[in-house]
């Protein structure tokens, strides 16, 4: 019923209503510069426009809240699971600090945000990674909450949409840090299992072991254009085979000619594209 | 030793490799070659035989290989894509016959090759710990020289994870780690130290359930110590239920992390 309902006022209007404009009434109007062109632009104007410069075309890369709440239906959006916070277990030089730096530069805790939201009214779970905070790099934080998250969409049958950004590995705690990848792996494996969907949406950068586990773990994947999408750094690479390599080497077109993404969705199709995922794979109708 | 003494140590060239330890413990030896998608990584050796009468079991070793040759063959124990599909096909394969899977691990890291990467070494390794969370045979796993990141991790995801005690296992390379944070690729040692990486402080992390002490004198002592061990952790694993063994293994991960939870 919400989604025939939410369908018809979209059409009604011809805008989906997204918490756009809430977003853009709650984010200060600062001007940004694009890193492809150097044209300056507002950043209200930029919300409006998906973070996508109206001068060359570049995507700007967008912070959690930001993406999720131009996405999702108006009010529909609820954060869960923040109230972790990292620790400095190793006592590893400077990351007190860069820390501390992040927190206040993004005012988020860490570099994941989670929680359940609906498109078109289809409930879903989501996490999206935050490359504001720290390269969105993997602790333990983030680890117990993307496994937390897909532990709540298997409890409640829900899909899980997640967009990845990553440096990788937080390598300042240690083997911890790897040991997320297992954790949330299971989590997936265990999500699943269950017959759930689970979505990922590869969003520049996405490499080490972000790629090396839950960004390439989707029944679906999509990219977005342009993105870096990757396993070793493009520098290791030619170092190690000591030779320049193509211009679009780990782009989602390179990984996509290449058999490794399902889709590249453009920004001002994406929230279409997963309305449709969604209802395509509804539990609600068909055999249920 | 030194954290950084202790990764020269793991990384000497004298150090048996993986197949030294499989051909060892393992009897009656059949090695099984491809990952059936592509072609045959040299630096994994795998296969099945008898870890001791009537108990058959796969073997997944990387291999860094013994002389120049079988060094540059085996690309220093640096596994491709297809190495990673061939060990998860043998697991596969195990799953079907209910044979335990034993896994030594001894890399760098996975191969960093722009082949490796147009074939989506970052997909293989995903799926390799996805597959293995959900494995229905058990899984035991020997951190032998090397345990180097999510290359180490994709053989990695099992229920019992043992270490040699100079043996290191790292998020990444202390000269990666360096080079990264401090742009200067000389400061390995503090690198070293700083990422915790010895077989103490991975049992301190409770990312390892034990110590194997080293005697390279007697390797055949040794690795009968390394095949009771086993045969000690089958007698539990074998007779758990699917549900159990699997609940056990997502359990063992999923208590790692150090974290504060704030009351807002």
């Amino acid at each position: 019923m919400a989604n025939v309902f939410t369908n018809f006022f979209k059409n009604l209007t011809g805008q989906p209503q997204t918490d756009l404009d809430s977003l853009i009434k709650s984010t200060e109007n600062v001007t940004l510069v694009c890193k492809g062109c150097n044209n300056e632009s507002s950043k209200h104007q930029l919300l409006k426009n998906n973070m996508i410069c109206p001068q060359c075309g570049k995507y700007f890369r967008m912070g959690g809240k930001e993406r999720i709440k131009s996405l999702c239906d108006k009010k529909s959006c609820t954060e869960m699971f923040d109230t972790f916070e990292s620790v400095d277990f190793l006592e590893f030089p400077n990351y007190a600090e860069k820390l501390e730096k992040a927190k206040k530069s993004t005012n988020e805790k860490d570099a994941v945000v989670c929680g359940t939201a609906k498109i078109n009214g289809q409930e879903f779970a989501f996490f999206v990674m935050d490359s504001r905070f720290m390269m969105a790099s993997m602790g333990s934080v983030l680890g117990e909450k993307i496994t937390s998250i897909f532990e709540y969409a298997t409890e409640n049958s829900l899909p899980v949409i997640g967009f990845t950004a990553s440096g990788g590995a937080r390598m300042q705690e240690g083997i911890v840090s790897l040991m997320q990848m297992a954790k949330v792996s299971g989590a997936v494996k265990r999500h699943s299992n269950a017959g759930n969907l689970y979505i990922t949406v590869l969003t520049d950068p996405t490499t080490g072991g972000c790629t090396a586990s839950f960004a390439m773990q989707g029944d679906i994947i999509l990219a977005e254009p342009k993105a870096l999408i990757g396993f070793a750094g493009r520098r290791v690479v030619e170092q190690t085979t000591k030779s320049k390599l193509p211009d679009n080497f780990q782009s989602a077109e390179f990984l996509l000619e290449h058999g490794f993404v399902d889709a590249i969705v453009p920004r001002e199709k994406l929230r279409e594209t997963l309305s449709n995922l969604l209802g395509i794979h509804s539990k609600k109708g068909g055999n249920d | 030793m030194t954290p950084y003494e202790k990764l020269k140590t793991a990384r000497a060239s004298t150090r048996p490799t993986g197949s030294a330890y499989v051909n060892e413990i393992f009897k009656d030896i059949i090695e099984l070659h491809g990952d059936r998608r592509y072609g045959d990584d040299a630096a994994i050796y795998s296969g099945i035989g008898y870890l001791d009468d009537g108990i058959p079991a796969t073997f997944i070793a990387i291999d860094k290989g013994t002389d120049l040759q079988s060094r540059l063959a085996k690309n220093f124990g640096c596994p491709k894509p297809e190495g990673y599909r061939k060990a998860l096909r043998l697991m596969k394969q195990a799953e079907k016959f209910h044979r335990p899977v034993i896994c030594f691990v001894d890399t760098l890291g996975a191969f960093c090759g722009a082949e490796a990467e147009e074939r989506g070494q970052g997909q293989a390794i995903a799926e390799n710990i996805l597959e293995m969370m959900g494995l229905n045979t058990p899984v035991i796993t020997f951190v032998i020289g090397e345990g180097g990141s999510g290359g180490a991790l994709a053989l990695a995801t099992a229920d019992r994870v043992y270490m040699l005690e100079n043996a290191v296992y790292s998020v990444i390379s202390p000269e990666g780690c360096a080079s990264i944070l401090w742009k200067d690729s000389g400061k390995v040692a503090d690198a070293a130290a700083c990422l915790k990486i010895t077989a103490s402080d991975m049992r301190e992390f409770k990312v390892i359930e034990g110590i194997i002490t080293e005697d390279f004198d007697n390797f055949d002592k040794m690795c009968n110590s390394i095949r009771h061990q086993i045969k000690k952790d089958l007698k539990i694993l074998m007779d758990l239920s699917k549900d159990e063994l699997l609940d056990n293994r997502y359990n063992r991960f999923r208590r790692i992390g150090f974290f504060e939870e704030i009351d807002e």
